[in-house]
C-alpha cells in the first residue's frame, strides 16, 4: 500500500475540547486521504494517536498529550448516495450540518440532527442513530468495514475513538417532505409540574422534545416539542409551498410565525443547530446554552434510567438549591431518551438525560459535581464520557458495568494501545 | 491527566519532607491525586511523610534525591517519569540557613545557595524536559517573598530565592505554548512552631490552598496571602535609605 508522507503543515499545537479546559500539546496531523491516515497511524510515536473531528465535545476525548492527533476534517467528501434506499456513505470528517444541507434536495435527512459535529465524531461520541456501517482503520493500518450487530461496531459507537479511526460512515436517512419543524412550547410553574406532565398519560407525542429548567430565579420550566411538517401542513402562502426542500433562509433560523423552524442540522446559528437532541431514533448531540461565551466551561451530561424519576427530581432540586454552584449555568436541559445504546461504552440509557454547562471557574464546582456523580451512579445512571473532563475514575466501572468487555475487546483489537487519548489516560481506559 | 479543574492525578514532590509540599499533597489527594512520588534524602522523616500520605489512600513511592548531587538528578528523576506521566511537579525543597552564622561561614552560605538555586535549577530543567515530552503537566516552584528585594535580615536565603524566581519566570515563558504550565508561588513568612508570628505571614495549608486554586486558574504567579503582592509592590519602590530602616 502506498503510504503518503506527512504533509508539511503538521504541527505541534495545544488542543482542548469545546470547553477549553485542560489543554495539552499534540502533533496535529491533517491527512486528506485514507492512505495518509494509515501512514500517520503506522508512524505514530510511543504516545499513540487519536482521531479528532471539529472539537465539539467538551471533554478531553480528542486530545493526546505528547502524541499524535489526526484532524480528520480534511476527509469530508460524500462518497455516494442511494436515494431510493435512503443510504448515504460519507467520510468521517463530513460535518452533519453540511450533510443535512446536501441531502435536503433529495428529501432525506440524517437521523442524528446536529450541525457542527463531524460524522465520525458523532459516532465516536455515541450518537449511533441511523448508523449502519463503519469503515474502521485499525492499529495495523488496515481498514475494514464493520456493520451494525458486530461487537466491534457496537464498541466503536461511543468508543471515544479508542477502537480505531473511523474513515467513513454509512447512514440510514429518514425522508422529509419539507425543511421545517413545527414547534410548540408549554410552560410550567416548576420542575415537578413539568416532569409529572411529561411522564404522564398526556405526554407529548412529537418525536422531538426537550425541557429547559430555570436554575436560578423562580425555577420555572419550559417544554418544547416539535415534529417535522408535512407538505400539506405548510401555512397557505408560505414561501416554502413553492420550494419545500429549499434550504431555509438565515432568517428562518429564528422563530417564524406559526412556530415553523428549520429541521435540526439545517439551522446555521450555533444555538439553534442541534437544539433538539433526542429524536425518536435516539440521542443526538446537544448544543449547550453556555458554549458561545469566551471562558472555559464544564459540560455535565448524565443519563438517568426510566423509573427513577425521583432521582432526576432530586438532581434538579440539588442543582437549583440556593447554594449550588451550578446556578451559574442558569438553565439545565432534560430530554427523554427512548432507546438505550448497544455498545459497552454507549451513553444512552432508556429514560432521561440531563445536561448543563457551567463556567469552570465557579468556586466549589468540582466537589459539587463529584457529589452529583455519586447520586447518578446510585440511581443506575451514567455520565457521558465524550463530554466529560472531570469524572473520578473509580466511578467508571459503576456507571459502565460492561467496561471490562470494552477493555477486553480493545486488548484484542489494539494490544499495544496505539489509540490513546487524554481521556483514556485520565480514566484508565487503556492498560 | 489533570481534570477540567486542574486537579492532578499524579504528583512528584521534590523535597518530600517540606511542610508546604506535604500540605499540598494532602489537599490534592482529597481531590484526584492517586500517585505521589516523594523525592528527598532518605530519612525517618521522609518515611513518616510517606506513611502519612499512604494513610490518606494514595499510592506513595519514595525516590532518593539530593538537591546538592546535581549529577544524579537526570537519572533519579528520569526513573520517575519512565514509570508513567506526572501531572504536577512541586519543587518544594530549600533551606533557610542561619543568616548570622552563614555570614561568617562562607561554605555554609554556599550550601544554602546551592540547595535553593543551583540544585533547583538542575531539578527544574530535568523535570521541564520530561514534562515537555509528555505534552502536559505543571511545574510549581516555591519561591519566597524574601527574594523580592534584598533585606539585611535574610539576604543569603533571599538571593538564592531571587535567582530561582527569575529562573522559573523565564522557564515559564520558554515553555509557554508547549502544554506545560509553570507557576511561581511566593509565600510570605510561613508560620511554624519555631518562628514568631509576623504580619502577613501564612501557613502551609494556606499555601496549599493557593496552589490548588492557581492550578485551576493556570496562574503564572501566586502570592500567599494575596495582599502580599501589593505590599511587595510598594516596598519595591521604597528608597534604599528608608528601606534599610524598615523593620521588615
Amino acid at each position: 500500500m502506498a503510504v503518503e508522507p506527512l504533509v508539511l503543515d503538521d504541527d505541534f499545537v495545544p488542543l482542548t475540547g469545546a470547553g477549553r479546559t485542560a489543554p495539552s500539546l499534540a502533533l496535529l496531523a491533517r491527512p486528506r486521504s485514507a492512505a495518509a491516515v494509515a501512514g500517520v497511524v503506522l508512524g505514530r510515536g510511543p504516545r499513540g494517536a487519536v482521531a479528532r473531528g471539529r472539537g465539539r465535545s467538551c471533554g478531553d476525548a480528542a486530545q493526546n498529550a505528547g502524541g499524535t492527533v489526526l484532524d480528520l476534517t480534511g476527509l469530508d467528501r460524500i462518497r455516494g448516495l442511494d436515494a431510493a434506499a435512503g443510504l448515504v456513505v460519507c467520510e468521517a470528517g463530513a460535518e452533519l450540518g453540511f450533510l443535512a444541507r446536501a441531502l435536503l434536495p433529495y428529501g432525506l435527512q440524517p437521523r442524528t440532527g446536529a450541525g457542527g459535529w463531524t460524522a465520525g465524531g458523532a459516532v465516536a461520541s455515541g450518537y449511533g442513530a441511523g448508523v449502519e456501517a463503519l469503515e474502521l482503520l485499525g492499529a495495523d493500518g488496515e481498514s475494514r468495514t464493520v456493520r451494525r450487530g458486530d461487537p466491534v461496531f457496537e464498541a466503536t459507537v461511543g468508543g471515544l475513538g479508542l477502537t480505531g479511526v473511523v474513515l467513513s460512515v454509512t447512514l440510514a436517512l429518514r425522508p422529509v417532505e419539507t425543511a421545517f419543524l413545527r414547534e410548540r412550547t408549554a410552560r410550567f410553574r416548576d420542575a415537578d409540574a413539568l416532569l409529572a406532565h411529561w411522564a404522564g398519560p398526556d405526554a407529548p407525542r412529537e418525536p422531538y422534545a426537550r425541557a429547559r429548567f430555570e436554575l436560578a430565579g423562580r425555577g420555572r420550566a419550559v417544554l418544547t416539542t416539535a415534529a417535522p411538517v408535512p407538505y400539506g401542513e405548510l401555512p397557505r402562502g408560505h414561501r416554502a409551498r413553492r420550494a419545500p426542500l429549499a434550504p431555509p433562509s438565515f432568517l428562518s433560523g429564528l422563530r417564524s410565525p406559526g412556530g415553523l423552524r428549520p429541521l435540526p442540522g439545517l439551522a446555521r446559528h450555533a444555538r439553534v443547530a442541534g437544539s433538539y437532541g433526542s429524536g425518536a431514533g435516539g440521542l443526538g448531540p446537544g448544543a449547550g446554552g453556555y458554549g458561545s461565551g469566551t471562558g472555559a466551561f464544564v459540560r455535565y451530561r448524565c443519563a438517568v434510567p426510566g423509573g427513577r424519576e425521583e432521582a432526576l427530581r432530586g438532581l434538579l432540586a440539588l442543582l437549583a438549591h440556593r447554594r449550588s454552584p451550578v446556578r451559574a449555568a442558569r438553565h439545565a436541559r432534560v430530554e427523554r431518551v427512548y432507546a438505550a445504546g448497544a455498545g459497552p461504552l454507549a451513553f444512552p440509557v432508556r429514560g432521561w438525560s440531563l445536561g448543563f454547562d457551567v463556567p469552570a471557574g465557579v468556586p466549589g464546582l468540582g466537589r459539587f459535581l463529584d457529589g452529583l456523580d455519586e447520586r447518578v451512579a446510585a440511581a443506575g445512571g451514567r455520565v457521558h464520557l465524550a463530554e466529560d473532563a472531570r469524572l473520578r475514575p473509580a466511578l467508571l466501572p459503576v456507571m459502565y458495568p460492561r467496561l471490562d468487555a470494552f477493555r477486553g475487546l480493545r486488548a484484542a483489537l489494539d494490544p499495544r494501545s496505539a489509540f490513546r487519548s487524554d481521556l483514556s489516560r485520565r480514566l484508565g481506559l487503556q492498560k | 491527566m489533570k481534570d477540567a479543574f486542574g486537579a492532578p492525578q499524579s504528583l512528584l514532590l521534590l523535597g518530600g519532607t517540606s511542610a508546604i509540599g506535604l500540605a499540598t499533597a494532602r489537599r490534592l489527594i482529597a481531590r484526584r491525586t492517586r500517585t505521589v512520588w516523594l523525592a528527598g534524602r532518605p530519612s525517618p522523616e521522609l518515611a513518616a511523610a510517606a506513611a502519612s500520605l499512604r494513610a490518606l489512600g494514595a499510592e506513595v513511592r519514595v525516590v532518593p534525591f539530593d538537591a546538592l548531587d546535581t549529577d544524579a538528578h537526570a537519572e533519579r528523576l528520569g526513573q520517575v517519569f519512565a514509570e508513567g506521566d506526572v501531572d504536577l511537579v512541586l519543587l518544594a525543597f530549600g533551606v533557610l540557613g542561619d543568616q548570622t552564622r552563614d555570614e561568617s561561614d562562607p561554605a555554609a552560605a554556599v550550601r544554602v545557595a546551592q540547595t535553593n538555586y543551583t540544585g533547583a535549577v538542575s531539578a527544574a530543567l530535568v523535570c521541564a524536559g520530561a514534562l515537555q515530552a509528555q505534552g502536559h503537566g505543571s511545574l510549581v516552584v516555591l519561591s519566597s517573598v524574601a527574594g523580592e528585594r534584598g533585606r539585611r535580615a535574610d539576604f543569603i536565603y533571599g538571593s538564592s530565592k531571587a535567582g530561582l524566581d527569575v529562573f522559573a519566570q523565564g522557564l515559564g515563558d520558554a515553555l509557554y505554548g508547549t502544554g506545560v504550565h509553570v507557576m511561581v508561588v511566593r509565600p510570605g513568612a510561613v508560620r511554624t512552631a519555631g518562628r514568631p508570628d509576623a504580619p502577613l505571614s501564612t501557613t502551609p495549608e494556606a499555601v496549599a490552598g493557593a496552589i490548588e486554586l492557581g492550578l485551576r486558574r493556570r496562574s503564572e504567579t501566586v502570592w500567599v496571602p494575596g495582599p502580599l503582592r501589593l505590599v511587595a509592590s510598594a516596598l519595591r519602590h521604597v528608597p534604599r535609605p528608608l528601606h534599610r530602616r524598615l523593620p521588615v
